[in-house]
């Protein structure tokens, strides 16, 4: 029942010492520093970042900028040298870190499952050190394996060893969020997993993401990864320092500096391409006939139609072949023999970046787009696609635009209060 | 007298000297183990302790056990006393240093991720770091048990308890009819002994070695 776990339980004075909140809390970071001693530069220089409840912001830089650091300050597994961590206007940079750390989930590369424990026992680990009751535990670790989409008869007995990567990266999700922790840090979750995997993960965790509102802290190399997860991307530079941090429509159409947009490297376009779904772009219809239709009403389709082209559906209405006007001469009026098979189809779900391979590798310029059990629901084609795109990325132009317009008016003011409030003297405008 | 007309013969001394063996490289094992593992807890997390540790158990090691027992005696006198403490400290060494290289061997991962989840350091020890280092600590053990089985013969050059008695009394009184025969009993004594120890010890490797870990 993974609905249970995101209803809220109702919320009295002093639960149970664990207790369990609806969703994210804010995080903010103030003057984060972290100075390793006998190093001349800070590790992570002075960090300031706020962080939404329920936000999902991925930390992305290149290796050894910090990241990990920074998030590692979070949960204090790095203690900072100064600077503050505030979790839901909580003061956390002094409180006993390992009571800090049991309501903050924690989640890393390569699983950390405890190989000597089972599913059950290294999911269970966190709620029994808060000290629930045996049956609540066995409740929730059935409720966690269901969350993460693993049979419970099937999977608790089991070692992490006997599991498959991509399943020890879901026992991981799971332990994390096993005490129902408001904030989720995730340390390269899904690096050590193959990319049909990873793939698979990253849509878990969205869709987990949708159910759960947790403020969750990712980090990854990847700029693909955080383009696909993140709510907002903070692109690291050496020591931390934050080059932007922002959606990733604005980073990807107006990146910060040159930094940035040696980050998000070449491509920014067809990136673009993984933030949009086709349930977003029009679905054209296309002329359609089934398998079962008589020759001759295919034949007038394919005379009378405004393109001498037709889309050939099975029993069940699923896409099977092209027909063009040609096909049907050639093969002596055998459908089975005619057209070329659909090779690709996307659902609506799929990105329009999927959408765009299959277009490009299916030799008609356009690819079927099917619903439930695969029937026929229109098609997308080049065109529509060109349009989308550059529709989109004009209104991402506009956005940031506007977005920075605020920006320096927002700063444009600070720096007249900071100048009315010292000297006096004029407002200059950086 | 053939050697089974002298087992025969001999049943009750035998079985009395092989118990006594039995029992006291049992019980230094046991001291040897718990003193071997603190150490090994205490040690490992600091590059020079640990080393510090190693290396002077195994200078220990490298006394000869006749010497050792014959230093032992004019501090301790006769009898068990200085046989528990030689036993003790010769079994230190393989445990102390398979304590180390276990507890070091504990993937950083996995003690990252114990931290991570609020574990605090005894826990993240006796739940994590022991558990995953116990199979090379009871590799040490054993080790550490089998080379105390030959040891633990020398006793009785102090008086001690243990099938050593047996070898001494041959050992002193060769030519005679039984000398042989003592020699053997007590060699082979040992020995039976020995793999007695080790077979008990493949059993509790199987009762406590996680399932998850096992080879």
């Amino acid at each position: 029942m993974p609905e249970s776990s995101a209803a809220p339980p109702p919320r009295g004075a002093k639960q149970s010492p664990a207790g369990p909140k609806p969703s994210g809390a804010t995080i903010v970071l103030e003057n984060l520093t972290k100075r390793y001693p006998g190093s001349a530069t800070p590790a992570v220089d002075s960090v300031n970042m706020e962080i939404k409840a329920g936000e999902l912001v991925v930390f992305v830089g290149p290796s050894g900028c910090g990241k990990t650091t920074t998030m590692k300050m979070i949960n204090r597994l790095i203690e900072p040298t100064s600077g503050r961590i505030r979790i839901d206007d909580e003061d956390v940079t002094d409180m006993d870190p390992v009571k800090l750390r049991r309501k903050i989930g924690y989640a890393i590369q390569s699983s950390g499952l405890f190989p000597h424990m089972t599913v059950a026992q290294n999911i269970a680990l966190v709620p029994r050190m808060t000290g629930w009751s045996k049956a609540r535990i066995g409740a929730r670790v059935e409720e966690m394996l269901d969350l993460v989409g693993l049979d419970a008869g099937e999977f608790q007995g089991r070692y992490p060893r006997q599991l498959s990567g991509g399943q020890q990266q879901r026992v991981g999700v799971a332990r994390a969020l096993a005490a129902d922790p408001p904030v989720l840090l995730m340390d390269e979750p899904f690096g050590a997993v193959d990319p049909i995997t990873r793939d698979h993960l990253q849509d878990e965790l969205i869709r987990l993401q949708h159910e759960l509102h947790k403020t969750i802290v990712f980090v990854t190399h990847d700029f693909d990864e955080a383009i696909k997860l993140g709510d907002r991307i903070a692109v690291l530079r050496e020591r931390s320092h934050i080059a932007q941090f922002d959606t990733p429509e604005a980073i990807l159409t107006n990146p910060a500096d040159d930094f940035v947009s040696g980050f998000v490297g070449a491509g920014a376009a067809l990136k673009r391409l993984n933030l949009t779904r086709v349930r977003d772009v029009p679905v054209v219809d296309f002329p359609t006939a089934t398998i079962d239709d008589p020759l001759q009403s295919i034949f007038d389709k394919l005379r009378s139609g405004t393109t001498n082209e037709l889309l050939l559906l099975d029993r069940h209405h699923r896409p099977y072949k092209w027909l063009r006007r040609g096909d049907l001469m050639r093969a002596k009026g055998s459908l089975a023999r005619a057209g070329t098979l659909v090779h690709d189809t996307v659902t609506r779900d799929a990105t329009l970046r999927d959408a765009l391979e299959a277009v490009l590798t299916d030799n008609t310029g356009r690819v079927a787009v099917t619903g439930r059990r695969g029937v026929y629901e229109g098609v997308v084609d080049m065109e529509t696609l060109m349009n989308s795109v550059q529709q989109l990325l004009e209104e991402d132009r506009l956005d940031a635009v506007e977005h920075q317009h605020e920006l320096e008016e927002q700063r444009a003011h600070q720096t007249r209060q900071e100048q009315e409030g010292t000297t006096g003297g004029q407002g200059g405008r950086p | 007298m053939s050697f089974w007309e002298y087992v025969g013969n001999r049943h009750a001394q035998l079985l009395a000297d092989t118990y006594q063996h039995a029992s006291a490289v049992f019980q230094c094992m046991v001291v040897a183990t718990l003193l071997g593992v603190t150490i090994g807890v205490a040690t490992y997390r600091t590059e020079w302790a640990g080393n510090l540790a190693v290396t002077s158990t195994a200078t220990i090691l490298t006394i000869p056990s006749l010497a050792m027992i014959g230093l032992l005696i004019p501090i301790m006198g006769l009898g068990v006393a200085p046989t528990v403490t030689a036993l003790t400290l010769y079994g230190l060494l393989p445990i102390v240093r398979n304590s180390i290289v276990g507890l070091r061997g504990v993937d950083a991962s996995l003690v990252d991720a114990a931290t991570g989840i609020g574990m605090s350091r005894p826990a993240r020890l006796f739940r994590v770091e022991l558990p995953l280092a116990w199979p090379p600590i009871l590799t040490g053990i054993r080790v550490s048990t089998q080379m105390l089985m030959g040891i633990a013969a020398i006793a009785a050059y102090a008086s001690g308890p243990g099938l050593g008695n047996e070898i001494f009394r041959g050992i002193s009184s060769l030519g005679s009819a039984n000398a042989l025969n003592q020699v053997l009993a007590g060699t082979l004594g040992i020995i039976v002994l020995a793999l007695l120890f080790d077979a008990a010890y493949v059993l509790i490797g199987r009762l406590t070695i996680p399932r998850g870990i096992r080879a």
